[in-house]
C-alpha cells in the first residue's frame, strides 16, 4: 500500500492476527518447563488469620511449593499507591495477606504445581483458620461511629478528605440568595469492569543475567516495571515487562497488582517460569471495581434559568486497600470537572475517601468523570424541571462561550478549546426535538411512556501534564515517549510507550508516521508493550495515547525528517533550506530533476561515506512529550427511552452522540471506541450493578449474576462529530476512549425521568431495572391518586363550610 | 491419574491424545493441541469466547469434557480461512471493524458462521439474538452487527481479500 494519511478510515492491521487465531495473549505464551500458580483467597470479608496449614496441599500430586504471606512478607513489600493527596492515610497493602484479610478475594497463599488443574486442586487442601470480624461494605456507614475498623492507621476508615472550591468559596452565600435550591442524594453504583480477557501473568527468571521477565495483561508495562522494582527491590534495569495482545482493559489493568509481584518473586525463588491465568470468578473479586459513590448534590440558581452554583459531598468507596491510582479517581478526575460546560461561578466539592470490606475500587472507563457528569447533568435537568423550563434551553443559557485557546473555569482548571453550542446544534440537526415532543404527547395519550434525555458533557483527557498532575498528587511523570528507527532500506520501525488493549495503535500510529515521512504504510511497523524494545513510557489510560503518545511520535518523525533533509541537501550540493520534502521525496527548489527519495537518503545515512560535517551516521530519533495542559473533549448525547407502564421494562430506542474530540486520525476506529464507550454507559444506566451482602459477600460475582450487556440489550448508535482542534498538541487531537461512557449515563437517566416527569418523578438512581421502574410508576400513580382524592375531599369540605 | 485415549479431527487434521476424564474441551484445544485461537473468558458458560463448531453445531467448548468429543469433527477460528482467503465472516469483521481487543472475536465469528449457515439473510434482530450468548465489551456490538450483515451480503461473491488493504 502507498502512503497513508491522517483522517483516513484505514482497516486495522492488527485485525489479521486477531481474526485468524494468531494473536498472542498472555495465556498463549508458552515457555519450556512452565509451572502453574493458583491462589487461595479469603472467603471472609474481614477476619484475622489465626493459622495456615499448607502441609496437605504441599504433599498433593504435582504440587511443587506453597507460599504464604508470612513467608514472602519481606520479599513482597507493600503494594504502592501512586497518587497521594494531602493528609492521605495509605495503610500497608501486603500482596499476600498474612495477619488479616480485608475483603473476599484477598489472597493468602499461592500454590505452584506442574499443571493448572493440580494447582487448583491443591487450593482446597490449604487449611486457613480465620477469626471473623465485623464487616462494613457501605461507604457512608464505614465512616460512622462504631463501624468496624479496617486499618489501624486510617481512623474512621477514612483515607482522605479532599476539597475543591471556586476561588471565592461563595457557594453557600450564593445558595442563600438563589431563588431555587435543589438537593438530591445520588448513588453511582459500583461496577465490575469485566474485560473479556481476565488478567494473566507469566513470569520467568534468568539466573545468569538476574533478569525477571513478566508477561502481563496490562495497560502500563513501564509503570509495572517501575513499581515492581520499588516494591521488591529487584533492580529496575533487570526487570522486563511485556504486554502482549491485551484482551480489553477499561482501566482494570492499570495498576501494579499483587499477583504480578507474587509471580515475579516466585519465578525468582524457584528459578523457573510460572503462569497464572485469572478465572472469571477471580476477576470479579480480585480485579479492581469502579465508581461506588454516594453523592449529596446540590444546584442553585434563578428562575430565569441562570445557574449560580453546584455543590457536592461524596462518600467514595475505595474498597479494602488503596489501589495504585485510587485516590486520584474520585478527586482530581471528579472534582475538577464540576464546572461542566457551564459558566457557573460557584463550585463546592468535598470528597471523603473510605475503606470498606470490598474489592479495591480504582479507574473504570471514564474514572471519576462519568460520576461527575452524572451529577452535573442530572442536576441541570432537575433545575430545569423545577423552574418549568426546557432542559435544552437551560443548557444553552449557561454554556461557556466558544474559545480556541484556553479558558479558566470556576474549579480553577484551564479548558483547552470548546464550542459547546456546535455539538448541541449538530445533535439537534440529527434529532428532531420538536417533533419528538409532539410524539411524546401523543404517546402519553395512548398510554405509552417515552422520554428524551440530554447530556452536554465535558471530560478531562490526554492525562499528562506531569507537573500539574504531580501538584495534584500523582507519584509518577505522565509524559509519553517514542523512538523512530529508519532502516537502511528506508523501512521504518516506530516504538511507542503506549500500550494498546484494543485501541488500534498499530494502525493509527502508522498513519501518522506514513504521512509525516512519506513512507508507504506497509513499510512501517509499530512496536509497543515491551519495556526492552521501548525502554520508557507511561501507557494507555485517560484517553491519552494519541494526544500524548502520538505527539511524542510526531516529534521523533520531525527530528528524523530534519536529519534526512540535511543529508539530502548535502548530497545534492545545496543548503537544507533549499530542499523541500513532499510525499517521500527530497527535491531541490527550482531544480525538480534534482531529487532523492527517503529510502535513498536512509541508505546514505547508514553507508556513511558522504555525510555532512558533524553528522553522525544512522537515522533515528527519540522524543519525550509532556504537554502543558490536558485535553478537554466534549459533546452532546441524546437518548430516547421507552418505559413500559405495565412492567417497568425500559429500553433505549435511539442514541445520538455528537462528540468533539478534536482532530481525528482514523474515524473508523474512533467511531468504534465511541460505540463501546456508550455501550458501557448504557450498561451502567440500565443493568450493571455490583451487589455486596452486609457480610461482604459479592452476590453479583459471576457473569450469570452481573449483567454485562448482550447484543440484544443495545441499539445501533448514531454518531457524528464537530472538530475543535486542541491547542495542547500539534496533532490537535483530544481523545476518544472514554467520551461515550462519560456522556451516556445522564442522557439515559434524564430520558427515563423525562418519560415519567408527568407522574411527578424527579430522580431515579441507576440501574433502571424493570422492578425499580415498575415500583416508581406504581408509587407515583398512587401518590397522584391520593392527591386527587385529597383535593376532592378538600373541595367537598370547602363546599360545606 | 487415569487417562482416556481420544481422537478428534480439528480443522481437517486428525489428533489423538491421552486425557484426564475431567479435561475440558477448551483445554484440550488450547493446551494439548496448542490451538490457542479459541479463548476462555469465563467459568459459567456465559461469555462465548470459547465457541467452536462441533460436528457442525456451535458449542461453548468450556461446557464439554474432551472425552465427550471423542470422534468429533471440530472447527475453530484457525480453520475458517481457506486457500489463503478469509471466510466471509472474517472478511466482514475486518471490513466493518467488528473487533477491537479481539478476545471475544474467535467465538463471536463462529456464532456468526453458524447463524449464516442456518439463515443466509438475517435482519438486525436475528443477528442480535444469534450472538446474545457471545459477550463483547469493546464494540457495543454495533460494528459486529454490521460485520455479519456484510458477511451475509458478500458470502457468495468469492471476493475475499485475504486481508490486504
Amino acid at each position: 500500500m502507498t502512503i497513508a494519511l491522517k483522517g483516513e478510515s484505514l482497516k486495522r492491521r492488527e485485525d489479521h492476527r486477531l481474526i485468524t487465531g494468531d494473536g498472542t495473549y498472555v495465556d498463549d505464551v508458552r515457555l519450556p518447563g512452565l509451572s502453574h500458580v493458583a491462589f487461595v483467597r479469603s472467603p471472609h470479608a474481614h477476619a484475622l488469620i489465626r493459622s495456615i496449614d499448607a502441609s496437605a496441599a504441599a504433599a498433593a500430586p504435582g504440587v511443587q511449593r506453597v507460599f504464604t504471606g508470612a513467608e514472602l512478607q519481606e520479599q513482597l513489600g507493600s503494594l504502592p499507591v501512586g497518587w497521594v493527596l494531602p493528609d492521605q492515610n495509605s495503610p500497608p497493602h501486603p500482596p499476600l495477606a498474612f495477619e488479616k484479610v480485608r475483603y473476599v478475594g484477598d489472597a493468602v497463599a499461592a500454590i505452584v504445581a506442574d499443571s493448572p488443574y493440580e494447582a487448583q486442586d491443591a487450593t482446597e487442601l490449604v487449611k486457613v483458620e480465620y477469626e471473623s470480624l465485623d464487616v462494613v461494605v457501605d461507604g457512608e456507614k464505614a465512616t460512622q461511629m462504631g463501624a468496624p475498623q479496617l486499618h489501624e492507621d486510617a481512623p474512621d476508615n477514612t483515607s482522605f478528605e479532599w476539597e475543591v472550591h471556586s476561588a471565592d468559596r461563595g457557594y453557600d452565600d450564593a445558595a442563600k440568595e438563589a431563588e431555587v435550591v435543589i438537593k438530591q442524594r445520588m448513588r453511582n453504583q459500583r461496577l465490575i469492569p469485566n474485560s473479556m480477557e481476565p488478567r494473566g501473568i507469566v513470569a520467568d527468571f534468568n539466573a545468569g543475567t538476574e533478569q525477571i521477565t513478566i508477561w502481563t495483561s496490562t495497560q502500563i508495562p513501564h509503570l509495572v516495571r517501575l513499581l515492581f522494582s520499588a516494591v521488591t527491590g529487584h533492580p529496575e534495569h533487570k526487570v522486563r515487562v511485556i504486554a502482549p495482545d491485551v484482551g480489553g482493559a477499561f482501566g482494570s489493568k492499570l495498576y501494579l497488582y499483587a499477583e504480578e509481584v507474587i509471580l515475579g518473586m516466585i519465578a525468582k525463588n524457584l528459578k523457573r517460569p510460572v503462569k497464572w491465568i485469572e478465572s472469571r470468578q477471580e476477576n470479579f473479586i480480585a480485579t479492581t471495581h469502579g465508581r461506588d459513590h454516594i453523592a449529596d448534590a446540590e444546584i442553585c440558581g434563578n428562575r430565569d434559568g441562570t445557574i449560580s452554583g453546584f455543590k457536592v459531598h461524596v462518600y467514595a468507596n475505595l474498597g479494602a486497600y488503596l489501589s495504585t491510582f485510587a485516590p486520584g479517581i474520585p478527586t482530581i478526575l471528579y472534582g475538577l470537572l464540576l464546572s461542566g460546560v457551564y459558566k457557573v461561578p460557584h463550585i463546592s466539592c468535598v470528597v471523603t475517601g473510605v475503606f470498606t470490606n470490598t474489592t479495591p475500587v480504582d479507574a473504570y472507563r471514564g474514572a471519576g468523570r462519568p460520576e461527575a457528569t452524572f451529577v452535573l447533568e442530572r442536576l441541570v435537568d432537575m433545575f430545569a424541571a423545577e423552574i418549568g423550563r426546557d432542559p435544552v434551553a437551560v443548557r444553552r443559557k449557561n454554556f461557556l462561550p466558544t474559545f480556541k485557546n484556553g479558558r479558566t473555569v470556576s474549579t480553577g482548571v484551564v479548558y483547552d478549546s470548546g464550542d459547546y453550542r456546535a455539538t448541541l446544534n449538530r445533535a439537534l440537526e440529527i434529532f428532531d426535538y420538536k417533533e419528538f415532543r409532539r410524539e411524546q404527547r401523543e404517546a402519553r395519550r395512548n398510554g405509552r411512556l417515552i422520554g428524551v434525555g440530554f447530556s452536554t458533557y465535558i471530560e478531562i483527557s490526554g492525562l499528562a501534564p506531569s507537573a500539574v498532575a504531580a501538584s495534584l498528587g500523582a507519584g509518577a511523570g505522565l509524559w509519553e515517549s517514542s523512538t523512530v528507527r529508519v532502516h537502511p532500506t528506508g523501512t521504518v520501525t516506530v516504538y511507542t510507550g503506549t500500550a494498546s488493549s484494543g485501541q488500534g495503535h498499530e494502525t493509527t500510529f502508522a498513519q501518522i508516521a506514513s504521512e509525516e515521512l512519506g513512507v508507504p504504510y506497509d513499510d512501517i511497523d509499530i512496536v509497543h508493550g515491551d519495556t526492552e524494545k521501548q525502554p520508557f513510557g507511561t501507557g494507555t489510560f485517560g484517553s491519552r495515547s494519541v494526544s500524548v503518545g502520538g505527539q511524542a511520535l510526531l516529534m521523533s518523525l520531525v527530528k528524523v525528517k530534519e536529519k534526512a533533509t540535511k543529508i539530502a541537501a548535502h548530497q545534492m550540493g545545496v543548503e537544507p533550506d533549499h530542499v523541500t520534502f513532499k510525499d517521500g521525496t527530497f527535491t531541490v527548489e527550482d531544480i525538480p530533476e534534482s531529487q532523492m527519495t527517503f529510502a535513498e537518503v536512509a541508505g546514505q545515512a547508514y553507508s556513511a561515506v558522504n555525510l555532512p560535517p558533524d553528522t553522525e551516521p544512522g537515522l533515528e530519533a527519540v522524543s519525550f512529550f509532556d504537554p502543558e495542559n490536558f485535553t478537554w473533549p466534549f459533546g452532546c448525547h441524546i437518548c430516547v427511552v421507552e418505559v413500559s407502564p405495565d412492567t417497568g421494562e425500559t429500553r433505549v430506542l435511539r442514541y445520538v452522540a455528537v462528540d468533539d474530540i478534536g482532530n481525528v486520525i482514523n474515524p473508523m476506529i474512533v467511531d468504534g471506541m465511541l460505540h463501546g464507550g456508550i455501550a458501557q454507559g448504557i450498561g451502567q444506566a440500565m443493568q450493571e450493578r455490583a451487589v455486596y451482602s452486609d457480610d461482604g459477600q459479592l452476590l453479583s460475582g459471576s457473569m450469570l449474576d452481573y449483567a454485562v450487556p448482550t447484543a440484544e440489550d443495545l441499539p445501533m448508535f448514531e454518531t457524528d462529530r464537530t472538530v475543535t482542534p486542541s491547542p495542547s498538541n500539534d496533532l490537535g487531537v483530544k481523545g476518544a476512549g472514554e467520551a461515550g461512557t462519560i456522556a451516556a449515563t445522564p442522557a439515559i437517566v434524564n430520558a427515563a425521568v423525562d418519560a415519567l416527569k408527568h407522574l411527578g418523578v424527579r430522580h431515579i438512581d441507576m440501574p433502571l431495572h424493570s422492578e425499580k421502574m415498575w415500583r416508581i410508576i406504581r408509587d407515583a400513580r398512587e401518590k397522584q391518586r391520593a392527591e386527587r382524592s385529597t383535593r376532592a375531599k378538600q373541595r367537598e369540605t370547602g363546599g360545606k363550610s | 491419574m487415569t487417562t482416556n485415549r481420544i481422537s478428534v479431527t480439528v480443522n481437517g487434521t486428525d489428533y489423538s491424545a491421552d486425557v484426564e476424564p475431567r479435561l475440558l474441551l477448551i483445554h484440550l484445544l488450547r493446551d494439548v493441541l496448542d490451538l490457542t485461537g479459541t479463548h476462555l473468558g469465563c467459568d459459567t458458560s456465559s461469555c462465548g469466547a470459547c465457541t467452536i463448531l462441533l460436528n457442525g453445531r456451535s458449542l461453548k467448548s468450556c461446557t464439554m469434557f474432551a472425552v465427550q468429543a471423542d470422534g468429533a469433527d471440530i472447527t475453530t477460528v484457525e480453520g475458517l480461512a481457506s486457500d489463503g482467503k478469509y471466510h466471509a465472516v472474517q472478511e466482514g469483521f475486518w471490513q466493518k471493524h467488528g473487533l477491537q481487543c479481539g478476545f471475544c472475536t474467535p467465538g463471536m465469528m463462529i456464532s456468526a458462521v453458524q447463524l449464516l449457515d442456518r439463515n443466509p439473510d438475517p435482519d438486525e434482530g436475528e443477528i442480535r439474538t444469534a450472538i446474545r450468548g457471545n459477550l463483547c465489551r469493546c464494540t457495543g456490538y454495533h460494528n459486529i452487527v454490521e460485520a455479519i450483515r456484510y458477511a451475509a451480503a458478500n458470502r457468495n461473491t468469492g471476493a475475499m481479500s485475504g486481508g490486504k488493504q
